[in-house]
C-alpha cells in the first residue's frame, strides 16, 4: 500500500463512527438515492448515484468493523483500495457532489448519505486527491484569509464605500458590541451592497454590531474540501476574532455553507462550544421583525420567488424565515416546485464552483434548475447565499434566461427598508 | 393343504361365495388404482393362480403386523387369502416347533427354489455380530441371508421390516436394519405401517398373483397406488386445513367439530399411506376419524421425528432456551467486537494524518 | 438419510442451531456497530434529538414524493413477507410451541395468495436489478445471493404446501432448510438491514432534528 492510499484508509477509519457504520449495514442498493441527485437525474448517468460515490468507504467499513468483513480480509478475500481507486472516485467525490443532502431525505432505510460524503472527502485530501482549485482555495484562506485573497485592505475599501453611501458608520474591530457579522468573499469581492444594505438594517433596528478585521470571512474552504484541521483553524480565528471584541453573537453571512461550517461543524472542528451564539443573516433579521425592530414600507409587484441554499433548509433548518421576510414586501411571490426542504441545489455548492474540472458538469446539470424555473416564469429570485447567486447568474445565462434578476434576500430587503422618519417613530414607540 | 389347489378352489372350500370373490378382487382393483375393468382380470387370474409357497420370517418385531392381518376383525377375504397361500413357514401361526420348524423352511426353500414369496416382518439386528436375535441358533441376518438367497421376491411387512421401524430408532441398541439395507439383489415391496393395513398385504399379493409381478412401487418401494398420497392429501378433515380451522386440545369445540388436528401434531401431511381411504376395523374409521393425529407410523424415522403433539411446523428442540443462550453470548461477542471496533478507531485517530497547506500545494491529481 | 429424517434434522437441531447463529450474528452486527461510538455533538442544539429520532423512524416509511413506482415492489414483498411469515397457521405454531407466543393466523387461502403476490414483486425487484442501469451498476454478489436466500423460503414454501416439485415431506424439508439458510447468512449480509435500518433512521432523524430540521 502506497503512503496516500494508507492515508486514506486511516482517515476513513477514524471517519467511520457508529452513523456511519449503521448506514453502510442498512444500505440495499435499492438505488432511490439516484433519483435525489442531480448530478444522475441531469445526465442519466448511474455513477453518480450519491450511494456510489462511498463505495471505497463501504469496502473498508466492510473489512475494518465488520465480523464478516474481517473473516473475508483473514481469508485474503478482500480487495485493498489502490491508487487508482481514489483517483476515479476524487472526480465521484468532489466533481458530482454538491453536498446538497437530497439524498438523505430520499433514502428509504434512513441513511444520512450526504454526512458521508462529508467525511469521505477527509480521506481524499489526506491522500492528496483535492481538486487543484479547491486545494488553492483552502491555501489561499489559510494564508491570506479568503478562499478568493480578499484581504482586510479590500474589505476596509468596501467599508469606507458603503460609509458614503449610507452616511453611517459601519464599525470595524469594535469591542462589547452584541454582533460580529461575517462576510463571504464573495460578497466583499462581488455582491458588496450587502454591507451598505445590513448596515442601514443594523442602524434601524438598534442592533450594536462591528466587523472584524482579522475575522470577516465567513466562507470555510476546509468544509468543502473536507480537511477538519484547516476548517478548524479558519473557524479558530473567527472564535478569536468574537472572543477578542467580546461579542455575543455571530452573524453568519448569507452563504450556506459557511453557516453549516460556523453553526454547526465550528464547535465540533475546535473540541469546545462557543462562548457566543451563531446566528444566521436571514434568521437575524427574521428574529428583528418578530421583535417589531425590523420596518418596512412599500409592495414589490415583481413576480419573484425564493431559492433555497441547500446548507440553509435540508442541513441548517432555516426553512420558513426567508419566506416571512419576502412576504413583508413581496405581492407575487411564488414558490418553485421542489421548493424548501426539496429545493433542487444550485449546482455549485460543497466546492464545486471552486473546482475548475467541474466546471462542464455544473453547467450541465443547471438543468435541474432551469425545470424548476420554466415552471414558475419569475422576473425575479431571491436567494440567501452568494455562492447560489453566482450559480444561478451564470445558469441563467447560459440557458438565455440572463432577464431574471437574482438578489439576495438581505440586500433586497434593505431596499424596502421603512424611511428614516418612520423609523424614528418606530423607535418611540 | 394341498399345495397344489388354485386359489378360486381354495376359497370355494373354504365357503367363500363367489360374488364374495369378486367383490374382493374389485376391492384390490380399486385400491391398486385399477380400472373397474381390471376386477374380472384380476378375478381370473387369482381364480387359476396357484397357491405359492411363502416363508414369513419374523424378526425383531412385535407380531403386530401378522395380528394386523389375522386378528384385526372378523374372518374376511383378506385373512382367507392368507390362508389361500401355501404359508409353509411362520413362526407364530405354525404348529411344527423346534427341527421340524426349520425343516419345513429348508424344504420350502428347497422344493420352490426361485419362485418363493418371501415375507419379512420385524427388523434384523446386526450388532454383536447378530447375536441379539437367533432363531433355531441361526442368527436374523443369516436367516434372511439364506432365505433370500432363492426368493422370487421379498415383501417386507411392517415398518419394522421395511424401514428399521421402532428397534431402529435412536439409540439403535440392537444395530437393527431393516431388510433392504441389507437385501441389495432381490425385488422388494415395502408395506411400511405399524401395522400396515391388511389389504395393502393382501393387494400386493394379489398383484402377484394377477400380474406375475409386483405393483408400480415409489422411491423407498412402496406400492404408489396405496402409498401415493399422504394421509393429509386424502383427509376428510383437510377442509378444516385449508380454512384455518384448528383443534387447539383434544377436548375442545374445534375438536368436537372435528377440526384440523395439525396444531395437536397430526403427522398426516408428511405420512404416506392409506389409512384415509382404506380405513381400519374393516373400514370402520382411521386414527384422526377417532379424533387422533397421525403418528406417521409408517415414515421412515417416525419413531425419532420429534413428539406425536407437536405440529410438524414447529420444531422439536428447545428453541427459547437456545435463543436465551445465544442472546448472552452474542451480547459479550458483540460487546467485545464492538469495543474492539472502538479501539480500532481510536487507534486510527491517533494515527492521524495532520492536513496542511503544504497538502495544498502538491498534488496527485 | 430420509426425508423424514431429513425434517426432523431441519426442524430440529439445524433450526436450532440457525437460530443460535441469527441471534448471536445480529448482536454480533449491532453491537459492533453502535459500539464504535461517535463524538458528542458540541454545537448548540435548536431542536430535540429523541422526538425527531422516533418520528423519522416513522415517518422514513413513506416514500418521497414521485418515487412511489421504485418502491412499489420492494412495499409489497416486505409486506407479503412480513405477513406470510407470521400469519400463516403453521408458522405461528412454530412460534407458539418454541417460544410460547401466539396470534390469530389469516386464511390458508389468503397467504397463498399473499405467498404468490410476494413472489412475483420479488421476482419484479429481481428483473429491475438487473435492467435498471442505476440497480445493475449497484449491485453485488451479495445483493444477488441475498434475494436467492429470500426468496427461496417463498418458494419452497409454496410448493410444499401445494405438494408440487418435491414430495411434501421433502419440500417441508428443503423449506425448513431454506429458513435456515436465511437464518445464518441474514447477519452477515445486506439482510441485517432489517434491524439497522432502525439506527440510521433514529441517527439521521436525530442528527436533523438537532438542527431543528426534519427529515
Amino acid at each position: 500500500m502506497s503512503e496516500s492510499v494508507d492515508r486514506a484508509v486511516n482517515a476513513m477509519k477514524e471517519q467511520i463512527d457508529a452513523p456511519t457504520a449503521s448506514y453502510f449495514s442498512s444500505c440495499v442498493h435499492c438505488g432511490i438515492c439516484a433519483d435525489a441527485c442531480l448530478f444522475y437525474t441531469e445526465t442519466g448517468d448511474p455513477q453518480y448515484t450519491p450511494i456510489h460515490k462511498l463505495d471505497l468507504m463501504r469496502r473498508v467499513w466492510e473489512r475494518e468493523y465488520t465480523f464478516a468483513g474481517r473473516i473475508k480480509k483473514w481469508l485474503g478475500l478482500s480487495r485493498n483500495i489502490t491508487e487508482n481507486d481514489l483517483t476515479k472516485w476524487e472526480t465521484l467525490v468532489y466533481d458530482s457532489c454538491t453536498m446538497c443532502g437530497r439524498c438523505s431525505l430520499y433514502c428509504p432505510v434512513g441513511n444520512d448519505i450526504v454526512s458521508m460524503v462529508r467525511k469521505m472527502r477527509e480521506a481524499m485530501v489526506a491522500s492528496g486527491h483535492a481538486p487543484e482549485g479547491l486545494r488553492h482555495a483552502s491555501k489561499r484562506s489559510v494564508e491570506i484569509g479568503s478562499p478568493m485573497g480578499i484581504t482586510a485592505k479590500t474589505l476596509e475599501a468596501q467599508i469606507k464605500h458603503a460609509e458614503k453611501e449610507t452616511g453611517l458608520e459601519v464599525p470595524l474591530d469594535k469591542e462589547g458590541v452584541d454582533y460580529m457579522m461575517l462576510l463571504s468573499s464573495a460578497e466583499i469581492a462581488q455582491f458588496h451592497e450587502i454591507i451598505p444594505a445590513v448596515t442601514r438594517i443594523f442602524h434601524q433596528a438598534g442592533v450594536t454590531w462591528t466587523l472584524c478585521s482579522t475575522a470577516f470571512e465567513g466562507t470555510n474552504s476546509g468544509i468543502q474540501i473536507g480537511s477538519s484541521d484547516i476548517a478548524a483553524e479558519l473557524i479558530n480565528r473567527i472564535v478569536d476574532g468574537a472572543q477578542k471584541l467580546k461579542v455575543n453573537y455571530v452573524i453568519s453571512p448569507e452563504c450556506g455553507h459557511a453557516y453549516t461550517a460556523l453553526r454547526w461543524e465550528g464547535p465540533n472542528l475546535i473540541g469546545k462550544p462557543y462562548p457566543f451564539e451563531v446566528v444566521h443573516i436571514i434568521e437575524l433579521l427574521d428574529q428583528l421583525r418578530a421583535r417589531g425592530k425590523l420596518k418596512v414600507e412599500g409592495k414589490d409587484d415583481t413576480r419573484q420567488t425564493f431559492h433555497d441554499p441547500c446548507q440553509m433548509v435540508r442541513r441548517g433548518g432555516v426553512v420558513e424565515q426567508p419566506r416571512t421576510l419576502m412576504n413583508l414586501v413581496a405581492t407575487d411571490f411564488v414558490e418553485m416546485p421542489d421548493h424548501g426542504m426539496m429545493n433542487w441545489c444550485c449546482g455549485g455548492g460543497g466546492g464545486v464552483s471552486a473546482n475548475e474540472r467541474a466546471e462542464p458538469l455544473r453547467r450541465k446539470v443547471f438543468s435541474a434548475k432551469k425545470q424548476q424555473l420554466d415552471q414558475i416564469g419569475v422576473e425575479r429570485i431571491v436567494t440567501a447565499c452568494s455562492n447560489c447567486r453566482n450559480m444561478l447568474e451564470e445558469g441563467l445565462e447560459d440557458n438565455n434566461m440572463d432577464e431574471i434578476e437574482v438578489i439576495g434576500l438581505s440586500e433586497w430587503l434593505a431596499e424596502y427598508l421603512a424611511t428614516p422618519s418612520a423609523d424614528a417613530a418606530g423607535d418611540k414607540s | 393343504m394341498k399345495p397344489h389347489d388354485t386359489l378360486a378352489e381354495h376359497l370355494q372350500s373354504q365357503g367363500i361365495s363367489r360374488r364374495g370373490f369378486l367383490k374382493f378382487c374389485a376391492a384390490t382393483a380399486s385400491m391398486l388404482a385399477l380400472s373397474p375393468n381390471m376386477a374380472g382380470a384380476i378375478a381370473d387370474a387369482l381364480g387359476k393362480a396357484r397357491r405359492p409357497s411363502v416363508i414369513w420370517l419374523s424378526f425383531q418385531e412385535c407380531t403386530g403386523c401378522t395380528e394386523s392381518l389375522t386378528r384385526s376383525h372378523n374372518p374376511s377375504v383378506e385373512s382367507l387369502i392368507l390362508s389361500a397361500i401355501s404359508l409353509d413357514y411362520h413362526h407364530t401361526l405354525q404348529a411344527a416347533s423346534g427341527t421340524a420348524a426349520e425343516q419345513a423352511r429348508e424344504q420350502a426353500m428347497h422344493d420352490n427354489q426361485g419362485e418363493y414369496l418371501l415375507v419379512v416382518d420385524g427388523s434384523i439386528p446386526t450388532g454383536a455380530a447378530g447375536g441379539y436375535s437367533t432363531i433355531a441358533g441361526i442368527s436374523n441376518l443369516q436367516m434372511l441371508e439364506e432365505t433370500a438367497k432363492h426368493a422370487a421376491a421379498i415383501i417386507s411387512v411392517g415398518t419394522c421390516a421395511a424401514f428399521g421401524g421402532i428397534p431402529y430408532a435412536n439409540p439403535n441398541p440392537t444395530g437393527a436394519r431393516s431388510v433392504m439395507d441389507l437385501i441389495h439383489d432381490k425385488p422388494i415391496v415395502n408395506v411400511p405401517g405399524c401395522p400396515p393395513i391388511p389389504i395393502v398385504i393382501t393387494g400386493v399379493i394379489s398383484h402377484y398373483l394377477t400380474f406375475g409381478s409386483l405393483p408400480e412401487l415409489d422411491s423407498l418401494k412402496r406400492p404408489l397406488s396405496f402409498f401415493g398420497d399422504t394421509i393429509h392429501d386424502r383427509c376428510y378433515r383437510r377442509p378444516f386445513y385449508d380454512q384455518g380451522k384448528f383443534a387447539k386440545t383434544f377436548d375442545d369445540e374445534g375438536a368436537r367439530n372435528g377440526w384440523c388436528l395439525y396444531e395437536l401434531g397430526c403427522k398426516g401431511p408428511t405420512t404416506h399411506n392409506a389409512c384415509a381411504t382404506a380405513k381400519w376395523n374393516n373400514g370402520v374409521s382411521f386414527p384422526i376419524e377417532s379424533g387422533h393425529g397421525c403418528i406417521g407410523c409408517s415414515e421412515p424415522d417416525f419413531w425419532d421425528a420429534g413428539s406425536f403433539y407437536q405440529a410438524i411446523s414447529s420444531s422439536p428442540a428447545d428453541l427459547s432456551s437456545a435463543a436465551t443462550g445465544a442472546v448472552i453470548a452474542g451480547a459479550a461477542g458483540g460487546a467485545a467486537l464492538g469495543l474492539y471496533n472502538k479501539y480500532k478507531r481510536s487507534n486510527a485517530k491517533d494515527k492521524h494524518y495532520t492536513v496542511t497547506t503544504d497538502d495544498m500545494e502538491e498534488g496527485s491529481s | 438419510m430420509s426425508a423424514l429424517e431429513l425434517l426432523t434434522w431441519a426442524r430440529g437441531p439445524a433450526l436450532q442451531a440457525a437460530l443460535v447463529i441469527f441471534i448471536v450474528g445480529m448482536l454480533i452486527r449491532i453491537l459492533e456497530l453502535l459500539l464504535i461510538g461517535r463524538k458528542k455533538d458540541l454545537s448548540a442544539a435548536r431542536g430535540g434529538q429523541v422526538g425527531a429520532g422516533l418520528r423519522t423512524i416513522i415517518t422514513r416509511s413513506i416514500p418521497v414524493s414521485g418515487t412511489w413506482k421504485q418502491h412499489l415492489s420492494g412495499y409489497v414483498w416486505h409486506i407479503g413477507f412480513i405477513v406470510v411469515l407470521l400469519f400463516y397457521a403453521p408458522h405461528i405454531q412454530l412460534f407458539k410451541e418454541g417460544f410460547g407466543i401466539a396470534w390469530p393466523a389469516l386464511p390458508t387461502s389468503l397467504i397463498d395468495v399473499i405467498t404468490i403476490v410476494t413472489m412475483a414483486a420479488l421476482v419484479f425487484s429481481l428483473f429491475m436489478r438487473f435492467t435498471d442501469p442505476v440497480r445493475r451498476m449497484l449491485s453485488t454478489a451479495g445483493d444477488y445471493f441475498a434475494w436467492v436466500v429470500t426468496f427461496l423460503p417463498l418458494l419452497t414454501g409454496y410448493l410444499a404446501f401445494h405438494n408440487v416439485a418435491a414430495d411434501y415431506t421433502l419440500m417441508l424439508a428443503l423449506h425448513i432448510m431454506s429458513v435456515n439458510l436465511l437464518l445464518v447468512v441474514f447477519p452477515f449480509t445486506k439482510l441485517a438491514h432489517a434491524v439497522t435500518f432502525l439506527f440510521s433512521r433514529w441517527y439521521n432523524g436525530a442528527n436533523a432534528g438537532r438542527k431543528g430540521v426534519r427529515v
